[in-house]
């Protein structure tokens, strides 16, 4: 019979140290407990999952198929509460029992609680599990207010995540600087205005006493008698093993279950791994120690004992987006001996410092900038003496370029902390396993599987080693703002950004490119209907001064004529207009109207002031026209009233941004003469009903637009229009077409969402387009308001001397 | 030759809204004027690719560089060096460009580079 090993807690190290007990043997029986109901997921990214930047697919470890695959008795949602280790049982909560050879302490540790009261009260939470997160994300939300009891890394990773869900968050902290076991205070000082220019309030030196309201949380009391507004309160003021089975089985337990350089604890048949051991006197709060001891306790379990677990001395690094901080090691310069280097701008809000004795790394705290963090890991870590490079310490000779950075990285050098993978490693799993998108690196070496902080490290090594690399699929929008759109969307509403330069600010790399900066003004201007801050500087010239750029560097003009329709008036004004300002080309564009080419700059507003017509908005990435025929006013043939319906269409959405351009056409019968079946958004017109198409496209493809609806009135055929144009302007990515659009969510799901929608999700999108609009208005009105000087040719206030001396 | 300055008053600083760039004719040049909020930039408001006006570029940064992508196809020119860094390892030209400073609220362009290289020719 198969030994019988049984694994009390199904967290990060208990399932890592099983991976690898699986490497050895296969010849265990394994069943391993877990109270909570998830399978293996990776705790460390809850924050991101508070923040909103990754859900909980993104951070499932083992899947159940894994488990499966391994053979292994998996129960979840069940706790262990009793031991008896004579007779060698287990006994859950619900009283069954489960006989063991072997026992696995991985058990990890709770919050915990400071002696206070009110800890009871609705509305306070810890922050260690999924659904604690969970719980966090449903509550919170803008008018909450948050308060963080602890200034540590997991108290501010809440804090913020809090905050970037709409709440307005405080963070309560007993010393009196944030951070104080991983940073000295200056760095804790940079570190707290970071966190005070999001808008995180930072209370420090306060210690709480009590936690008041009713059955729910109110408010907040410090020792001094203050008392701060709380409806959500989050604890995180430090953790402790969950020890206590391990003193029923008996075994020694002192803060946490002891266990030696083997991973054995005074029983011979138990084993302890993760945060719940105590190895030399040394408690755990960071996942990378933990995987080492998963190693070496399976070489000892499967009886290959001889590998030992030497402690460490662990690397912290913060994850939030915009704030870097790092620190390893000791940095505490009061010992004799020790020399401190340092580096501080303030207005960057960088600070170093390294701390050196005997020339070689002993700590470093780094906030601002963690970039270099892999150098100082290595230097701590191999005990390098440093001596020949002093004036290289903090800023290294620059490199030539990304490529040349990864290559110089030495073979053993370690590229991912959390896994302990090397360079070596990864480029092992590239040559041996043909590795070469980043899913199959984390499949093959679980290289930045931990804390992710390495990613943008193995994907510059698989670019430059990898001969077939793939960038993996999410398509980020630019190296700017690294994320997809759909994600940056969600950033901006939860995080209430309204204009770009914040987006770039706090997700991206503060400066942006002609990529990113158009596409987040089309998603600020659409997530928040018009009521965003307009910046034009970072928009594409043709929507600064509302006119095509040219090849030479002139505009083109083209007045709107709703539907094609014109009157002899209007074409005697264009005519004049032409003539006054020497246009050298009209002409009839593919859009039924008038386009008056190779005007300068300067030369538009007097021109639309002539014209006396609205912006065509022919430049746009919004709606350019509706196309229409006759229809039955005067067609022979016409079974509905193109023309009035069309006009009417155009009306209600001009003016307004669409993710691409946008070309619409009504038509008052199937023979189609305005082309309505090859437009984004086509009405046709039958006896007695309009058919609504959407998707359609007649540039370098053709494609025929699908149909969305047929309805009866006029109205409803108006109203399906607005549905779609408003679904695809909230939906779509920037720079995607109607026709790519409906191909990649399907015209089952569009259907679903926009006329076959609940009345209240119908509404709504009608109620955001009708606040675009309001908010919207003809562009070339800013011929009255300029924005400085817009449309001006600035001359120089003197001429140089001596220019035109010869 | 050590050339002397030659500071010239351009415009008010406020005529450039931050993040934008404007054109100013001086004479024959045609110079792009960019405001990046701490300092101002100037160069020759001419692409490289196909005589794109600069100045109504979208600016941004990349790794060091401050940069503008001309409006016609997207080059992207180096606001502090001129140099054209995207399309990468092009051979072209690089861009001229001026020396910039603000006094009193006014945006001054020192023109001397422009003198001594026109005379020389
Ligand atoms: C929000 C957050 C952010 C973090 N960020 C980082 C980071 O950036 N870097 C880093 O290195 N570390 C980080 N950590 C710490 C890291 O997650 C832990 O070090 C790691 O998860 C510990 O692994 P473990 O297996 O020992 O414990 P756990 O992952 O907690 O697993 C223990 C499991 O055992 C279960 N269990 C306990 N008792 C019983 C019982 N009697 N019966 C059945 N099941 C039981 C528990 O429910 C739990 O599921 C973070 C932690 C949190 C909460
Ligand atoms: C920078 C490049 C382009 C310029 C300057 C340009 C310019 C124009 C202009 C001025 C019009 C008339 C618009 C109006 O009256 O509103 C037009 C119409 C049109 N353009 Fe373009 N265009 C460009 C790119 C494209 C591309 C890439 C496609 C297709 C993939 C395309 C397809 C069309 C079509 C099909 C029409 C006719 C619309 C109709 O009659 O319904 N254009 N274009
Ligand atoms: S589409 Fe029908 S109604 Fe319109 S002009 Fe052509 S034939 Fe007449
Ligand atoms: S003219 Fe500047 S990119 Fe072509």
């Amino acid at each position: 019979m198969k030994e019988r090993l049984v694994v009390i807690g199904n967290g990060m190290a208990g399932v890592a140290c099983v991976e690898q007990i699986l490497k050895h043997t296969q010849e265990f029986d394994i069943t391993i407990f877990g109270d909570e109901t998830h399978t293996n997921y990776n705790r460390i990214m809850l924050s991101s999952v508070l923040a909103g930047e990754k859900e909980y697919d993104d951070i499932v470890l083992n899947g159940i198929d894994w488990y499966q695959k391994h053979r292994i008795n998996t129960k979840l949602g069940v706790r262990i509460a009793d031991i008896d280790s004579a007779v060698r049982t287990v006994t859950d909560a619900d009283g069954n029992v489960t006989a063991y050879d072997k026992l696995i302490f991985a058990t990890g540790s709770s919050a915990f609680i400071p002696p206070m009261a009110g800890v009871d009260k609705s509305g306070v939470f810890v922050f260690r599990t999924y659904d604690d997160t969970r719980q966090l994300l449903e509550l919170s939300g803008p008018g909450i207010k948050a308060v963080v009891i602890g200034g540590g890394l997991l108290g501010l990773e809440a804090a913020r995540g809090l905050q970037v869900q709409g709440c307005d968050v405080t963070v309560v902290h007993l010393a009196d600087t944030l951070m104080e076991r991983q940073l000295d205070s200056i760095g804790g000082g940079y570190l707290r205005s970071k966190m005070e220019a999001m808008g995180i309030r930072v209370l420090c030196g306060r210690s709480t006493q009590a936690l008041l309201g009713g059955t729910h949380v109110e408010k907040v009391l410090f020792k001094d008698g203050e008392e701060i507004d709380a409806n959500l309160v989050v604890i995180a003021a430090g953790i402790r093993p969950n020890s206590a089975l391990g003193k029923q089985a008996g075994v020694t337990v002192n803060r946490g279950i002891v266990v030696n350089d083997q991973m054995e604890t005074s029983d011979p048949n138990i084993f302890a791994v993760g945060e719940c051991t105590e190895h030399n006197g040394q408690l755990f709060g960071l996942v990378a120690p933990l995987f080492e001891q998963g190693k070496v306790l399976a070489a000892t379990i499967t009886g290959n004992r001889g590998p030992v677990f030497a402690g460490a001395s662990p690397a912290s690094k913060l994850k939030i987006m915009g704030v870097e901080v790092f620190s390893a090691g000791n940095f505490d310069c009061s010992r004799p001996g020790v020399e401190a280097i340092r580096y501080e701008d303030s207005s960057l809000g960088i600070y170093k410092k390294l701390v050196l004795k005997d020339g070689r790394l002993e700590g470093v705290i780094l906030v601002g900038d963690a970039s270099d963090d892999h150098r100082y890991m290595d230097w701590l870590r191999t005990n390098k003496d440093l001596s020949g490079q002093r004036r290289h310490l903090l800023a290294p000779p620059p490199a030539e370029d990304k490529g040349q950075d990864v290559a110089s990285i030495p073979e053993g050098d370690t590229i991912c902390g959390c896994l302990g993978v090397t360079k070596g490693d990864i480029i092992h799993a590239i040559h041996a396993d043909g590795v070469c998108t980043m899913a199959q690196l984390k499949d093959k070496t679980r290289a930045s599987t931990g804390c992710g902080s390495c990613t943008s490290l193995c994907k510059s090594l698989l670019r430059a080693v990898a001969p077939e690399f793939e960038e993996d699929k999410a398509k980020v929008l630019c190296d700017c703002v690294p994320f997809p759109q759909d994600k940056i969307r969600e950033m901006i509403q939860s995080q209430r950004l309204k204009s770009v330069q914040d987006v770039l600010d706090i997700y991206g790399n503060g400066r942006g490119c002609e990529i990113c900066k158009p596409a987040i003004s089309y998603l600020v201007d659409v997530v928040w209907c018009g009521d965003h801050e307009e910046d034009r500087s970072a928009r594409f010239i043709n929507d600064r001064v509302h006119a095509n750029i040219q090849k030479d560097g002139t505009f083109s003009v083209v007045p709107r004529m709703r539907g094609g329709v014109t009157t002899p008036a209007e074409l005697r004004k264009i005519a004049e207009v032409a003539e006054k300002y020497n246009v050298p080309l009209v002409k009839v564009t593919g859009s039924q109207r008038l386009d008056l080419l190779g005007v300068k700059k300067e030369d538009l507003p007097k021109m639309w002031e002539d014209l006396g017509m609205p912006s065509g908005q022919a430049y746009a990435k919004g709606l350019r026209m509706v196309k229409t025929c006759v229809g039955d006013e005067f067609c022979r043939f016409g079974t509905q009233s193109a023309l009035s319906t069309g006009i009417e269409l155009e009306r209600r959405l001009e003016n307004l941004y669409t993710p691409h351009k946008t070309k619409l056409a009504v038509v008052g019968c199937p023979r189609n003469c305005a082309e309505a079946t090859v437009k984004d958004i086509g009405l046709i017109g039958q006896d007695g009903s309009w058919q609504v198409v959407v998707g359609g496209a007649a540039g370098k493809g053709v494609r025929k637009a699908d149909l969305l609806i047929t309805v009866e009135t006029t109205e409803l055929a108006l109203e399906s229009a607005e549905l779609f144009f408003q679904y695809y302007r909230e939906n779509g990515h920037y720079l995607e077409r109607s026709y790519d659009f409906v191909e990649r969510l399907g015209m089952e799901k569009v259907r679903r969402e926009t006329v076959y929608a609940v009345d209240e999700a119908r509404q709504g999108l009608l109620d955001r387009l009708r606040k675009s609009k309001e908010r919207s208005s003809d562009a070339w009105l800013e011929r009255y308001n300029p924005r400085a000087t817009q449309f001006v040719q600035i001359e120089p206030m003197e001429t140089p001397v001596n220019e035109f001396a010869n | 030759m050590n050339s002397p300055t030659n500071w010239t008053q351009i415009t008010p600083a406020a005529d450039i809204p931050m993040r934008e760039g404007r054109s100013v004719k001086m004479g024959s040049l045609n110079i792009a004027l960019f405001n990046l909020g701490d300092r101002f930039l100037a160069v020759e408001n001419r692409c490289p690719h196909g005589h794109g006006p600069l100045a109504d570029g979208i600016v941004g940064g990349h790794g060091l560089a401050t940069t503008v992508t001309c409006p016609l196809h997207n080059w992207r020119i180096c606001l502090d060096s001129g140099e054209v860094v995207k399309p990468q390892a092009q051979s072209s030209p690089c861009v001229r460009t001026y020396p910039a400073k603000v006094e009193n609220g006014i945006v001054m362009i020192d023109m001397s580079k422009k003198l001594s290289t026109e005379q020389a020719a």
